[in-house]
């Protein structure tokens, strides 16, 4: 690995230190840094004996219990989101490509819908259902969408981008029709719809973020392919890639990471399109450094962002999938016009 | 020795049938000329010889083994191919993309070592692209993006060249350029090579032997002197023309 990469990720990880901070310190009741800092230092064993407790005891309640929980989702999902998109990109050969547009979010958005627009329960034996339903659904399209494009043992990008429209469409109207006749939970879905990290869970945050990290790890292992694919499919069969293989590995992986991100947040759009353009025309295209600076480049994003949501017209929320849009949108505008 | 050599290989794009039953046997060291018209299957051909296309019926053997039931990597490792101008979307350097000639010997774990930096440098020598080594692929002309896939066949140090009309976009200097670079290579390095050209007249100068394709199937193959005669090309290409020291003039 060079300098210039080295210096890249070391920045980044401190800016997403600093993000991190930001998120936890600011929201609708304004943390000082220093009792949060010393909060937290207390429950270090072997230090907390030498600090004396000064602040309100509601702190900590907020930080251990929200801030905290809330602001490693954002990074979770927006490095997840991130890492998706980018690979997408790739396996796709087409900047424009994101999770969304392979049909992968409309699917979990209507295992969602399902069971908030419906009478099924939204607790089974203790368990929230939402989470599950979305992931099945995202797997639901995965393999919907991979089925229809797959033509004679091969997987060709325009099917696969095709059939991922057609999907997106298809299960848009299914949800759709859902809500037109139904009577409840409608705000909740749009809700969810608009992505947030607002009514999640945080209990889930222990088994999504280690499975997202493995997935993200696996993906990373193909950087080297990845590269190849990227600069065209048939070369790289010249250059030993066993591209179909590859390529079928890479969706199904890139589609469980989409899954966990979507089931947990619903459908935050704009991070895993402009996120990995970003960080392409920061570090250049190769993925051995693109996947972790995206990783990186989302989380920070994604904290930040979710920190102005809250923060804005607190104490009510804006929903994060909202902001990022706005953020999102004329950034990627300004991307293309100065491409042209 | 033969190197390659095809047994029976038929193909066809759904229906229209591209290649019937082409029999051809490469030997090692040898300089082999692909011509004909347009959509003779001199491009299926070349693909086939590479993996890059699965024959519908036949066999393709490299060293007398079907190069579909050998590894991937070691058929990369033994055969490269420069094809004919790939779209490249993302802009990726000249030296990261000739080092992925170099991916059939980089472990997936590991980045590139000191003597893969080596080769890709000599590679770049050798294609006279040296000094555009940090510029984007996507800046390049036609010309230059050429010789940067050509330096990435040779970064894969391979036994067998694959050529498909690698003078097609270059101008009449780097024409030569290359196909005395190529020259070299076979003479110098023993490298086999097996090239598509539409330039009848540089093929015959450079290539020890030629295979002649029409209608997917081979209409004669041999020496120069012998395949390129008056009479070939009015049945083949439908053209009279005047050979004057064995040159083709219109």
């Amino acid at each position: 690995m060079n300098k210039k990469y080295k210096t890249y990720l070391l920045s980044g990880i401190i800016l997403l230190l600093v993000s991190v901070m930001l998120g936890i310190f600011i929201g609708s009741v304004a943390i000082d840094p220093g009792s949060a800092l010393k909060m937290l230092a207390s429950k270090i064993p072997g230090i907390k004996e030498n600090i004396s407790v000064t602040w309100e005891g509601s702190i900590e309640d907020i930080l251990l219990k929200v801030r905290i929980p809330r602001v490693l989702l954002a990074l979770i999902v927006g490095a997840s989101l991130s890492v998706s998109g980018a690979v997408f990109q790739s396996l796709l050969r087409n900047p424009l490509a994101d999770p969304y547009l392979l049909g992968v979010s409309s699917g979990a958005a209507l295992g969602a819908a399902i069971v908030i627009l419906t009478s099924l329960p939204f607790f089974f034996l203790g368990i929230p259902v939402v989470p599950f339903s979305a992931f099945a659904g995202a797997l639901l399209s995965m393999f919907l969408v991979y089925g229809l494009a797959k033509t004679k043992g091969k997987l060709p990008m325009h099917t696969l981008l095709l059939s991922g429209v057609i999907i997106n469409f298809s299960f848009s109207a299914v949800i759709m029709l859902l809500i037109t006749i139904s009577n409840k939970g409608l705000s909740e879905v749009i809700v969810w719809m608009m992505g947030t990290l607002n009514n999640t869970n945080y209990e889930l945050l222990p088994y999504i973020a280690p499975a997202a990290l493995i997935l993200m790890a696996v993906i990373y292992m193909f950087s080297n392919d990845l590269n190849i694919i990227a600069v065209g499919e048939e070369s790289a069969v010249y250059l030993g890639v066993k591209t179909e293989n590859v390529k079928k590995w890479l969706f199904i992986l890139n589609s469980l990471l989409t899954a966990l991100a979507v089931s947990i947040s619903g459908l935050i759009g704009f991070v895993g399109l402009i996120i990995p353009h970003i960080a392409r025309m920061l570090v250049g295209p190769d993925h051995r450094i693109l996947i972790p600076f995206s990783a990186i480049c989302g989380g920070i994003f994604l904290v930040l962002s979710d920190t102005l949501c809250r923060s804005v017209i607190s104490p009510s929320e804006i929903p994060t999938g909202v902001v990022t849009a706005i953020l999102g949108g004329p950034f990627f505008l300004y991307l293309l016009k100065r491409k042209k | 020795m033969k190197i390659l050599e095809t047994k029976n290989i038929t193909f066809s794009y759904d229906r229209k049938e591209v290649l019937k039953d082409i029999n051809l046997a490469v030997e090692e060291a040898d300089f082999l000329g692909i011509i004909g018209p347009n959509g003779s299957g001199k491009t299926t051909l070349l693909k086939m010889l590479c993996r890059g296309l699965k024959p519908g019926q036949g066999r393709v053997l490299f060293k007398g083994e079907d190069i579909f039931k050998l590894d991937t990597r070691f058929v990369a490792k033994n055969i490269a191919m420069v094809p004919q101008d790939e779209t490249i979307i993302f802009p990726f350097t000249v030296f990261e993309l000739v080092m992925m000639g170099r991916s059939p010997y980089i472990d997936r774990f590991s980045w590139e070592k000191q003597e893969d930096v080596k080769i890709v440098e000599s590679a770049m020598k050798l294609a006279d692209i040296s000094r555009l080594k940090d510029r984007s692929i996507d800046e390049l002309s036609s010309g230059e993006r050429q010789r940067v896939f050509i330096a990435r066949a040779l970064a894969q140090m391979p036994k067998v060249l694959l050529l498909d009309e690698p003078t097609s976009h270059l101008d009449i200097n780097h024409q030569l350029d290359i196909l005395e670079l190529t020259k070299k290579l076979n003479e110098n390095v023993k490298i086999t090579v097996v090239m598509i050209s539409h330039d009848i007249n540089l093929a015959s100068k450079y290539c020890k032997r030629l295979v002649l394709l029409k209608n997917g199937k081979i209409f004669t193959e041999g020496k120069a002197k012998k395949v390129i005669t008056r009479k070939v090309i009015k049945q083949v290409y439908g053209v009279d023309v005047e050979l004057i020291k064995g040159k083709v003039l219109l």
